[in-house]
């Protein structure tokens, strides 16, 4: 029965327990798309692990029929480090938010990353506080009134994805909490992937943030405004008459208009280039379109099975036997009566 | 095994010896610049010692700086051995030898010698820069303000020179082995054997055989001058008494070994392995420095980016089935707080080591205090009870590490262990026991699914009050655990009014129940009722000990009462306590543990207070007691 070929299907992920996000939220896109994808990845639900901190995005576990750790706020990484260290068998995603990832757990994200921890992390970004009532977060654009900053926000966002390339990420995705055809294959994709899969998923937040991402999300906004990158395959959007082009003069991206599908100077995919992944996500939104998918990948050695294996080499034909271990060092033995009378 | 002292000498040059003098016990402090390797010395003089048999306690005393500009006094670092016959507890309140390398170290710790005592000086630092450094006006070799100790002055530097010279060291290196030189004094001094020494330069220094034989140069050398200039100077050697202790297997532990010991001795008992999530933060790191080397026992280290991330990776991997260790010290148990509330409310087993120092916020570093017990026991947002014990000395840290493995995981609760920077640092002999005299507590994982429904996670022992503990790969028992109050009777979440007052009192009940669970309190010395009790906790047991030792000689009625378990407290302690006239409770804090026996007792607990960044004396403890029992004897 506990088999890694038992087969499931999405309801076997559901709990009994009622959602609680707000009516029209993103999560529920996300969670019902996650739900839908786990059958298809074949862990059994009970070898797998959803971790996460505070906020909306982080009720998720409770959702999930799965073993699940509803932490503290900007931990999860932390308590999902240890967890995956002590059972290095155990499929561990990390769920997160603007606030909770890249805020107040900002650190735990950057160090998970360079560690190279295998587990997948979904950063719901949603650029506000959701459960705090609406105040500004760090991926907030300028300009951003909140009742905490009720004249607009002064200060510069930080970009997700930026941050986790930064940071020393190996495979990098974005989507978008309504991309229900998208989505799945990047979870796919990310749970394939060995090593801390870093995914943003653009989450709207109908009460205090609603439309946010509308240039691009929108269905009539999306063909211009998207990007979905595919290994292998040109740049290309706008309905084939669009794509992205590279000026080695000035090392930059550009826009090239595609005439009668020609795209012979339109930029190929490659996720395993990370000067093409920073620049995509680096392509400031406007005159560029948003780039969608899997935007780098390029594994290296996870850090749970480097310590794993370094637990082995140097534990290898080492003696455990405990008595003898407290006995090493400076030792002397003291025998009955008669010993060191001067 | 070094044999019973001895007087021939091996020398060839050397005259026979002049008689010794007789000490029972014999206090030697060794101080000097941060950089001339005191601690060094001092380490290798403590092995000397437990070698020769004799019992011992240790106090390193440093500077936080790591090389704090030369030749000044805050950059002084020193060494205390109290060593010789039986019970040595302490360090010794004063020294009966001091060793200063330089004007700082003596202007520092000459203070401290008992009068008449011995002064060791390397004169040749006393040059005009460095007495202007250590602030002296005028030079203390000169100007009969040493006159109340026997002082023995010489140019050790050069001294140390002449005996390197051919090896072709440069000066600075040169100078590098007066620590040696000086060792090689102590050495013959107290009668020891050199070859142990010699072999440890010789592993020290593998890879630099020439260093290594300068080194032994220079040990050689201060042994040599001390039966030379032994002729026409207070310069003489002592026979100290050996210890006769009780017949076992010794060996020397410093607190911080003794701990991770018994983390690893505890997690075996507990049959689990073991995560150790760690920050480095002084004097807590070497707990994490001794683990790191034991990976054949099933630890597996972790050093994380913060304190929290240490406390956190600990509860996931207590979560997932280990058991979760983590060690700080004041400022980091201070950032773990949060995810101490989460162990609690989610009831998964942790043990927390604080290795107590000077506060507040970074305090001093390096130096030792009392002063984390109201953290411990209260220092977390919400109603949040979790297990307090706290170890008494080095080698009590193996048997309270163990105690806390025990706790944590036949509780599931998180369990602070309070030791501090003097017992992490100090060693002392220990008697090593057999690890068959202690009895297992394996943990039984739940597996059982329930015949119908889900699993409630926080189903319960109905003795213990533990939950169960089930680890994620457990089919069929998949569940959620959280920060958010939880369902007493579903592990749902649950806001009721009802639900949060049935699961505060569990909590609360289940650590208040642990006291059924742990020894009585017992009365480390003296009578179970009558005029005083003094009532100590943590690395003030020394002190205390002897205290009380030397006023029950002079016929006073005091007892020793001394607390391992700080949370719950043992379920006798308030009527004992009751059963005598007066307690008092000498803390090296403002008065923490006297706080909660008065809140908890009802008794007039009296605080004796000490926060200077040291031990307490015996003295100290001593005239404590003359002055509530109202004079020198009953």
């Amino acid at each position: 029965m506990n088999d890694m070929t038992r087969i499931t299907v999405p309801k076997d992920w559901e709990t009994d327990q009622e959602v609680r996000w707000c009516p029209g939220c993103g999560d529920y896109a996300i969670l019902k798309a996650v739900q839908r994808t786990m059958p298809e990845i074949g862990t059994p639900p009970e070898k797998t692990v959803f971790v996460s901190g505070i906020g909306c995005s982080s009720r998720f576990p409770y959702y999930m029929e799965t073993y699940g750790f509803h932490t503290i706020h900007g931990r999860a990484p932390a308590v999902a480090t240890g967890i995956k260290l002590a059972n290095p068998e155990l499929d561990v995603w990390i769920i997160t938010g603007d606030g909770d990832g890249l805020s107040i757990g900002g650190n735990h994200m950057l160090h998970l990353l360079r560690r190279n921890l295998d587990c997948q992390v979904l950063l719901f970004n949603n650029e506000i506080y959701g459960l705090t009532k609406g105040q500004y977060s760090p991926t907030s654009r300028i300009g951003t009134r909140s009742p905490s900053t009720p004249f607009g926000s002064v200060d510069r966002p930080a970009s997700p994805c930026g941050f986790a390339l930064g940071a020393g990420a190996r495979f990098i995705a974005r989507t978008i909490d309504t991309a229900q055809k998208a989505m799945p294959e990047i979870l796919k994709r990310a749970h394939a992937h060995k090593g801390t899969s870093f995914v943003e998923i653009f989450q709207n937040c109908i009460v205090y943030n609603d439309a946010v991402f509308d240039a691009f999300t929108d269905k009539k906004n999306a063909p211009m405004n998207q990007l979905n990158v595919v290994h292998g395959q040109p740049l290309v959007y706008g309905a084939g008459t669009k794509g992205i082009g590279f000026d080695p003069a000035t090392m930059t991206l550009s826009v090239i208009d595609i005439v009668d599908g020609d795209v012979s100077g339109v930029l190929v995919h490659d996720e395993y280039n990370r000067v093409q992944a920073q620049m995509l996500i680096d392509m400031e939104f406007g005159p560029f379109p948003i780039a969608l998918g899997v935007i780098w990948c390029s594994p290296a050695p996870s850090f749970e099975a480097a310590v794993v294996e370094q637990n082995k080499t140097a534990s290898a034909g080492k003696p455990t036997d405990l008595n003898a271990l407290i006995r090493k060092g400076q030792s002397w033995e003291i025998a009955a009566k008669d010993f060191h009378t001067v | 095994m070094a044999t019973a002292l001895q007087t021939a000498f091996d020398e060839p040059t050397i005259k026979p010896a002049a008689p010794k003098t007789h000490a029972e016990t014999m206090v030697v402090r060794f101080a000097g610049d941060s950089g001339d390797g005191m601690q060094l010395t001092g380490g290798q003089f403590t092995l000397s010692t437990a070698l020769a048999g004799d019992d011992f306690s240790t106090f390193p005393d440093f500077p936080a700086e790591i090389r704090a500009p030369q030749g000044t006094t805050f950059g002084v670092s020193a060494f205390q051995i109290n060593f010789g016959a039986n019970g040595i507890e302490t360090a010794g309140d004063e020294p009966d030898v001091l060793v200063a390398m330089n004007p700082a170290a003596l202007k520092t710790n000459v203070v401290d010698l008992r009068p008449g005592g011995l002064v060791i000086i390397d004169s040749g630092e006393f040059t005009a820069r460095n007495l202007a450094k250590a602030g002296y006006t005028a030079n203390p070799l000169e100007d009969n303000s040493l006159a109340k100790w026997q002082v023995m002055a010489f140019d050790i530097s050069r001294q140390t020179l002449e005996a390197v010279k051919p090896f072709g060291l440069g000066n600075k290196e040169a100078l590098r082995c007066k620590n040696m030189w000086t060792l090689g004094l102590a050495l013959w001094m107290f009668d020891r054997e050199r070859d142990p020494l010699i072999e440890w330069l010789k592993s020290k220094f593998s890879k630099n055989p020439v260093l290594a034989q300068a080194n032994a140069a220079a040990l050689n050398a201060g042994h040599a001058y001390g039966e030379t200039a032994e002729l026409d100077g207070p310069l003489k050697q002592f026979a100290v008494d050996a210890s006769s202790s009780a017949p076992g297997f010794y060996r020397t532990v410093t607190g911080g070994e003794s701990l991770a010991l018994g983390l690893v001795a505890g997690a075996k008992l507990a049959n689990l392995p073991m995560f150790f999530g760690s920050y480095p933060i002084t004097p807590a790191s070497p707990i994490l420095h001794a683990l790191a080397r034991l990976k054949e026992f099933g630890v597996t280290t972790f050093q994380a980016e913060d304190e929290i991330a240490a406390i956190a990776s600990a509860i996931g991997a207590s979560y997932a089935g280990s058991l979760g260790v983590t060690s700080s010290s004041g400022p980091g148990i201070a950032l773990k707080g949060e995810a101490m509330g989460l162990a609690i409310i989610t009831e998964l087993p942790l043990v927390i080591v604080n290795s107590q120092r000077g506060g507040p916020s970074t305090g001093l570093p390096t130096k030792t205090e009392q002063s984390d017990l109201y953290q411990a026991v209260y220092g977390r947002n919400g109603d949040a009870p979790l297990v307090v014990i706290a170890s008494r000395s080095p080698s009590d840290c193996f048997e309270v590490a163990i105690e806390a493995c025990r706790l944590a995981t036949q509780f599931m609760t998180p369990v602070m262990v309070l030791t501090d920077g003097y017992i992490a640092n100090a060693a002392e002999p220990w008697r090593v026991p057999d690890m068959a005299s202690f009895a297992p507590f394996p943990v039984k994982f739940h597996t059982e699914v329930p015949a119908e429904g889900r699993i409630n996670p926080y189903s319960r022992d109905p003795d213990t009050l533990a939950r169960v503990w089930i680890k994620p790969g457990t089919p069929g028992l998949t569940h959620r655990i959280g920060g958010i109050e939880k369902g007493v009777k579903t592990g749902n979440i649950n806001y009721e009014a009802d639900n949060h007052q049935a699961m505060t009192d569990i909590r609360r009940d289940k650590i208040a129940n642990i006291a059924r669970h742990i020894p009585l309190q017992d009365v480390d010395q003296g009578p179970t009722s009558g005029k005083l009790a003094i009532v100590g906790w943590g690395s003030t047991y020394g002190p205390i000990r002897k205290g009380v030792q030397r006023a029950r000689a002079k016929g006073l009625d005091v007892a020793h009462i001394h607390i391992r378990h700080i949370w719950p407290l043992p379920s006798n302690l308030g009527e004992l306590l009751r059963g005598y006239d007066k307690v008092i409770v000498p803390e090296m804090n403002t008065g923490q543990l006297k706080t909660v026996l008065r809140d908890q007792f009802l008794v007039d607990a009296k605080p004796l207070n000490k926060v200077s960044g040291h031990p307490f004396k015996i003295s100290e403890i001593e005239a404590a007691i003359d002055a509530a029992l109202g004079g020198a004897s009953a």
